[in-house]
């Protein structure tokens, strides 16, 4: 482990100890907060009694459903505005101001148009996420040199060739970007929404459990959703370094 | 009405003009022309002149990556316009190499795109890695390559589909001078064993009297040819060239014919 790695855990394993001992010495009250060991003693009764296996899994598959959604639409989105350079002038504030916005204003509007299940949950998620890709995925593709298109012309290729072959291959690192910030905005989209309209999913359980001063279940389950997203994106930044490491230099 | 190309020539251009509509408050730029020009098959042409004078314009053209504003382009007796022709491959002056893929996969990009079977495409990439000295790197990605070996990779990825007119562009513009005698050398033989027509553009005078049939002069923007020069050099030929009494003549008579036309693109009167 490096030097940066090493000091890394060492901070977060203080960290953890001094809020054990907060907690055990009720310093930290037992109503506000529980010892870290309790909540992963916890956190391992819920996942092997399942009493929550049925929310965690529409969450995990709602969040993966506005995560591909959006992964998908986004750089198919992009290519099309970057070949539209008029209409990407006419969106370019929307795209800018676009964050500024709380989607959760809309989530009434969401229910309206999908209905109550799943669908305004994913909605949000999605909603969020999209348009990181496509901002990342502009960026990128903004960036690809003339030279690149010149070769492609040189092969033959056509739009839909170049896009898949040149355009996007070379935006890849920014596209990947993109993509991280969408794994964060679907977590976020989708629990958020939970908390508000749901009867299931692991927001709604968080927002029941924490209504109910049940703070055995409400930490288990916050710290489920910090590890699964934590998870993933030190996965993606894994395969981000591995591909950025081919197009650095070794010098 | 513009004449015919002359009869046998590789690639020709007739009367060709190149000029950029206007663009962002910018006025138009008459970039090129009016330009003539045959090449015969297996001619090394090269093409000199002072920055800004539309040489690349006139390689974009002869490839169909422009379409000329007036004239007309032929290679091998058929039109060319706007769109690369098959046979003809062009090497650039920027590294064009593909970040995200190794070596060999550059090299066997455009076999691949014509949808050669895996046999095919397997023998004539390791060919061409062989021919270019790259068989050590063949799994390296570009970032790991100098300037030179990523220049070779690009001379390579257009090789491998054997053009039969081969256009490059300040291929070693951004090399240092040690290597681009080496590359020339390459270059000369490439030359000889593919017999390929070569139109190389160049800033550099003893590059182009080193390695060229005949050189084009070309006359600040808008570039027109001022004259062509032969060389006179055997076809069996190397950088050691540069040695010889001939080729200190040559060069010579070529910046004289350079210098008074660069002065002025620089705003000299």
């Amino acid at each position: 482990m490096r030097y940066a790695g090493r000091i890394r855990t060492a901070v977060i394993i203080v960290a953890f100890g001094l809020l054990e001992l907060l907690c055990r010495t009720g310093v930290i009250s037992g109503f506000t907060m529980i010892p870290p060991s309790t909540i992963a003693g916890s956190l391992i009764e819920i996942l092997l009694s399942g009493r929550f296996s049925a929310d965690i899994m529409v969450t995990l598959r709602n969040v993966s459903v506005a995560i591909l959604a959006a992964m998908l639409i986004g750089p198919l989105l992009a290519i099309i505005l970057h070949q539209v350079p008029g209409l990407r002038r006419i969106l370019d504030p929307l795209f800018a101001t676009y964050y500024a916005i709380p989607v959760y204003a809309f989530y009434p509007l969401l229910m309206v148009i999908f209905g109550l299940g799943d669908l305004p949950q994913i909605a949000v998620g999605f909603l969020l996420a999209i348009v990181a890709v496509l901002i990342n995925t502009l960026n990128g593709l903004d960036r690809v040199p003339p030279v690149l298109l010149k070769v492609a012309r040189m092969h033959r290729l056509g739009p839909v060739a170049t896009a898949v072959k040149v355009r996007l291959p070379f935006a890849a690192p920014y596209i990947f970007t993109g993509f991280k910030l969408c794994v964060a905005y679907s977590f976020v989209g989708v629990i958020g929404a939970e908390f508000i309209t749901s009867s299931r999913g692991i927001g709604y359980e968080i927002s029941y459990a924490y209504n109910n001063f049940d703070n055995r279940v409400m930490y288990p389950l916050i710290f489920l959703i910090l590890t699964i997203a934590t998870v993933i994106n030190m996965s993606l930044y894994a395969w981000e370094r591995k591909l950025l490491a081919r197009r650095s230099s070794v010098s | 009405m513009t004449a015919a190309p002359a009869a046998g020539a590789h690639a020709s251009l007739r009367d060709v003009t190149r000029i950029y509509p206007p663009r962002a408050g910018r006025p138009a730029l008459h970039a090129l022309g009016p330009v003539s020009l045959d090449l015969a098959r297996g001619e090394f042409f090269a093409v000199v002149g002072p920055s800004g004078c539309g040489k690349s314009t006139l390689l974009d053209v002869m490839a169909g990556l422009v379409a000329p504003s007036a004239g007309t382009v032929t290679f091998e007796g058929k039109p060319v316009y706007a769109q690369v022709p098959d046979g003809i491959g062009v090497v650039f002056q920027e590294d064009a190499s593909f970040p995200w893929l190794t070596v060999y996969d550059n090299i066997a990009f455009g076999l691949r795109q014509e949808g050669r079977t895996a046999n095919e495409v397997r023998a004539s990439t390791e060919f061409a890695i062989d021919f270019m000295g790259l068989k050590e790197f063949a799994s390296a990605y570009p970032a790991q390559l100098s300037g030179g070996m990523r220049q070779r990779v690009c001379i390579a990825r257009t090789l491998v589909l054997k053009p039969r007119l081969i256009l490059l562009d300040e291929p070693f513009g951004a090399l240092d001078q040690q290597t681009r005698l080496l590359m020339g050398d390459e270059l000369l033989r490439l030359w000889r064993e593919t017999g390929a027509t070569i139109l190389l553009i160049t800033h550099a005078i003893d590059e182009a009297a080193m390695l060229a049939d005949r050189v084009g002069i070309m006359s600040a923007r808008p570039g027109t040819f001022m004259d062509v020069v032969s060389t006179d050099w055997p076809r069996e030929r190397d950088s050691t060239i540069v040695s010889d009494p001939a080729f200190g003549l040559l060069t010579s008579r070529i910046w004289t014919l350079l210098r008074a036309e660069s002065l002025r693109s620089m705003g000299h009167k």
